[in-house]
């Protein structure tokens, strides 16, 4: 028998068992240290880190080697943990405009002050596998950017009028993780959903907006890497203090917006954030903020990336993993359920035919 | 118990914030409350709904049961009941009739509930009226005007196309004579078992941060047509164990020949028969 | 020098006064005892009702006559104090003063959870008859007599019921007893001489 018989208890625990072997893996290979993942697979960890919503490299990395890799798990192992943290108080808005960045560009201007800064970046690689990748000596060629934060184009743009202001009505934003969601949710409880939401699941409703599913013209307005300061007040202080850095993707798509009414026509915003380099996410995260705003800026709701709710309830990978997953648990007193109404039909069915047959 | 973790794993604002979304459940029965649902160490999806609740009204002195399809050795039923012996230390228990608190996926138990018993429901979708009507905003909009017409007709296409209502399990129920309320997916054969309960039921959607709750001996009716009552599941055997022919039963394929054999699907219930007969031997 | 005290086990207490206050929601009428709790001004089981459902979520309003508490509820519930009775959570006040029911938080029709919980301190509370409950959670009937209450209460009770499914819930509490009124339960008077008849 499937279930219903003793034992569970035992069966789970050789279940975890033999995923910690696997997980191990072969004994006579070493096992891998937190500072390789850290330092050698970073991207994961950056992942990790901005879809659990707690930016901490160790933590990540262990999560990472729990999950054999499994980045969803990670995702998953990272969140739970998060929750059982105490909250001990908000920090103030990150500024982003004091970025040391190391990388900065942007696509809709040829030069401007601050100038065009790679960085790191997989952009331009030809994708040929390495089979003897090692590290590069980076002292005689590479120049490392130390000139002092660019301004960003957004308030290059903001200058001539020619681009929405970034309100700012100092309310306290809503906490989707304090909050229960409801609809419409506002622009700050959307844009902390999409920033942990899935990567995947914002790229491919990111993608849809440039296809056609929504109305969009956006350009990359600034794409900027680097650490930011972290800032707290302690209320026996009064004033800000730098309780740490946190090294951040910041994406400022700007779309053309035809105005209304009482709005003339200007360049309006899609924001992106995500920790560490999460430049897919960010951009992905920009045009699905765009696309969310349909409705605020009076523009047909038309496509999925449009769909508040569809968007909001489905980006979290938590949970649409939890949900898809648990198809797997016991189910048989549904099914048996469905059956008897499914033989109840097919027996009034058999008896209505068997009737017309004599009747014929 | 094991430590690092408050008792029965959840920190004290966070009960806070269940509770006052549980006594305005009780307020306004069938009404889906929104909490700020939180991650749990087990999947959205698994019962995280049920384990919140229950993490926020357990206490030392409780005696806790676990069901999934009604039996307790179920993995997904073992590992919940594990969680909560391991954080909050509590008794557990596999006797319906011992336990003040049973956290129930899909199924209630056939011995009678009693007075002074809180029932937990794991549950998957709470909106009654999703699978017509997918928005949230929308859905609110008819709770608000108890404006159910459109869960009639779906009940009511039904019957004239297939000459009975074939919603199997998850049968929706009007709570109070107001909210519309799913009953989570239990088999219809449980509904019954809803209305004017002497116990206390509260329902928990994890995923989806939603609470509701019956009160005690408060009126659930099966939504249905004076022409199409509603109906419960039926077999024309007894279970092959005990012998009960008025318990839920499960199949059991025996072989690829359509053998066939339905046995309870309440294992405390079932063992419970089982322990009288042979001590009345 | 701050008066007063919070829950002795503050786990296990405020479990144990949630369970007494979820069983008085959950069957309106049926008194339970709470805790002792020694707060300035507030009767014990007003405090330890405090104590278990107020923090920095939950905002508290309080009656002027219980203005000594405000800085025991600060410190051990954590609760923001305020002076506006529609952003309370949570409203403390004596029978005596105590504000209409309509003028409280009582959430809107898609969201009729977002109301206020008035906690009403009373003279006394007992299941003699007085009043006599029905609605969901009671098993027929239910009396409940609550002396020093005003004789408008049952008016202004008619009409919360009346704006259900939003409105007002009410925890009545004497000393440390505690009872409660879910706005689904319906409240008759129960004239003298019909007493002997009371079911349960």
């Amino acid at each position: 028998m499937y279930v219903a018989v003793k034992g569970g208890a035992a069966a789970i625990r050789a279940a975890h068992e033999l995923l910690a072997d696997v997980r191990r893996g072969d004994r006579d290979v070493p096992q891998v240290d937190l500072a390789q993942i850290d330092q050698q697979l970073g991207g994961a960890v950056d992942r990790v880190m901005a879809e659990a919503s707690l930016y901490d490299r160790e933590l990540a990395a262990v999560a990472i080697r729990q999950a054999r890799g499994d980045l969803f798990e990670a995702v998953f192992l990272l969140r739970a943990y998060r929750t059982t943290l105490p909250r001990l108080g908000d920090s103030e808005p990150l500024n982003t405009g004091a970025m040391q960045v190391d990388r900065r560009i942007s696509a809709t201007f040829k030069d401007l002050p601050g100038g065009q800064v790679l960085g790191a970046t997989f952009d331009y690689t030809h994708r040929l596998l390495d089979f003897e990748l090692d590290a590069p000596d980076l002292s005689a060629t590479t120049p490392v950017c130390t000139a002092p934060p660019p301004p960003r184009v957004g308030d290059l743009l903001g200058a001539d009028g020619l681009i929405e202001p970034n309100p700012d009505d100092g309310s306290t934003p809503a906490d989707i993780t304090r909050d229960p969601p409801t609809y419409p949710a506002s622009r700050a409880a959307r844009l902390q959903a999409l920033s942990r939401g899935d990567e995947g699941f914002l790229l491919a409703l990111g993608y849809s907006t440039q296809r056609g599913y929504g109305w969009s013209h956006p350009f990359a307005g600034e794409i900027r890497r680097g650490f930011v300061d972290v800032e707290f007040v302690p209320e026996e202080l009064g004033f800000a203090i730098t309780i740490g850095k946190v090294e951040v993707t910041e994406v400022d798509m700007v779309n053309h917006f035809s105005g209304t009414e009482d709005t003339p026509p200007c360049f309006t915003r899609g924001y992106g954030l995500a920790f560490g380099h999460g430049e897919r996410k960010a951009m992905s995260m920009a045009l699905v903020d765009r696309a969310l705003r349909a409705a605020e800026l009076g523009e047909d709701v038309a496509g999925p990336a449009q769909d508040q709710e569809f968007v909001l309830s489905h980006c979290d990978n938590v949970e649409a993993s939890g949900f898809v997953q648990h198809l797997k648990l016991p189910h048989y007193v549904d099914f048996q359920a469905e059956l008897d109404v499914l033989r109840r039909l097919r027996a009034e069915r058999i008896e209505e035919e068997a009737l017309k047959e004599a009747a014929e | 118990m094991s430590s690092g973790y408050n008792f029965a794993y959840l920190d004290e604002p966070t009960k806070r914030m269940l509770r006052r979304s549980l006594l305005k459940a009780v307020a306004i029965p069938g009404y889906q409350v929104p909490f700020a649902s939180r991650e749990m160490p087990l999947p959205f999806g698994w019962g995280t709904g049920g384990i919140q609740v229950t993490a926020a009204i357990l206490g030392r002195d409780d005696r806790l049961k676990v069901i999934d399809q009604g039996a307790d050795d179920t993995t997904n039923a073992v590992s919940i009941r594990d969680f909560f012996a391991k954080t909050a230390g509590v008794a557990t228990t596999l006797s319906t009739r011992d336990a003040t608190v049973i956290q129930t996926r899909h199924r209630i138990p056939e011995t009678p509930l009693q007075h002074g018993q809180i029932m937990v429901f794991q549950v998957p979708i709470p909106e009654p009226l999703r699978w017509l009507e997918p928005r949230e905003t929308e859905t609110r909009r008819m709770h608000a005007f108890a404006d159910y017409g459109a869960m009639h007709l779906k009940l009511y296409e039904d019957v004239a196309r297939y000459g009975r209502i074939t919603t199997a399990y998850d049968y929706p129920v009007l709570v109070a004579g107001r909210y519309l309320m799913r009953p989570s997916p239990i088999p219809r054969f449980d509904n019954p078992k809803l209305d004017a309960s002497p116990a206390l039921m509260l329902f928990g959607a994890g995923r989806e941060k939603r609470i509701y709750a019956v009160p005690p001996y408060t009126s659930v009716k099966s939504l249905d047509f004076e022409d199409h009552p509603f109906t419960i599941e039926s077999w024309d055997r007894p279970c092959a164990r005990c012998g009960a022919a008025d318990s839920y039963l499960d199949e059991i394929i025996t072989d690829d020949r359509g053998g066939r054999r339905f046995v309870c699907s309440d294992t405390d219930h079932c063992n419970q028969r089982l322990d009288a007969k042979e001590k009345a031997a | 020098m701050l008066e007063g005290s919070g829950f002795e086990d503050p786990v296990h207490d405020a479990q144990r006064s949630f369970r007494a206050l979820l069983n008085v929601l959950s069957e309106p009428g049926t008194i339970a005892t709470l805790p002792q709790i020694d707060a300035p001004s507030l009767p014990a089981a007003a405090a330890a009702i405090a104590l278990t459902l107020t923090d920095r979520d939950a905002p508290a309003w309080l009656d002027p006559s219980f203005a000594a508490a405000a800085q025991w509820l600060r410190f051990f519930a954590g609760a923001p104090i305020v002076t506006d009775l529609r952003e309370a959570s949570f409203v403390f006040a004596p029978a005596a003063s105590r504000p209409q029911l309509a003028a409280l938080a009582q959430g809107d029709p898609a969201y009729p959870d977002r109301s206020a919980t008035l906690v009403l301190t009373v003279a006394a509370l007992s299941n003699d008859p007085g009043w006599r409950l029905s609605g969901p959670g009671i098993n027929g009937t239910r009396d409940l007599s609550v002396k020093g209450i005003d004789l408008d209460f049952l008016a202004d009770w008619h009409d919360n019921r009346a704006r259900f499914p939003r409105g007002v819930d009410v925890l009545l509490v004497a000393g440390d007893r505690v009872a409660g009124l879910p706005r689904t339960v319906q409240i008759e008077p129960v004239h003298i001489g019909e007493s002997a008849c009371m079911s349960r």
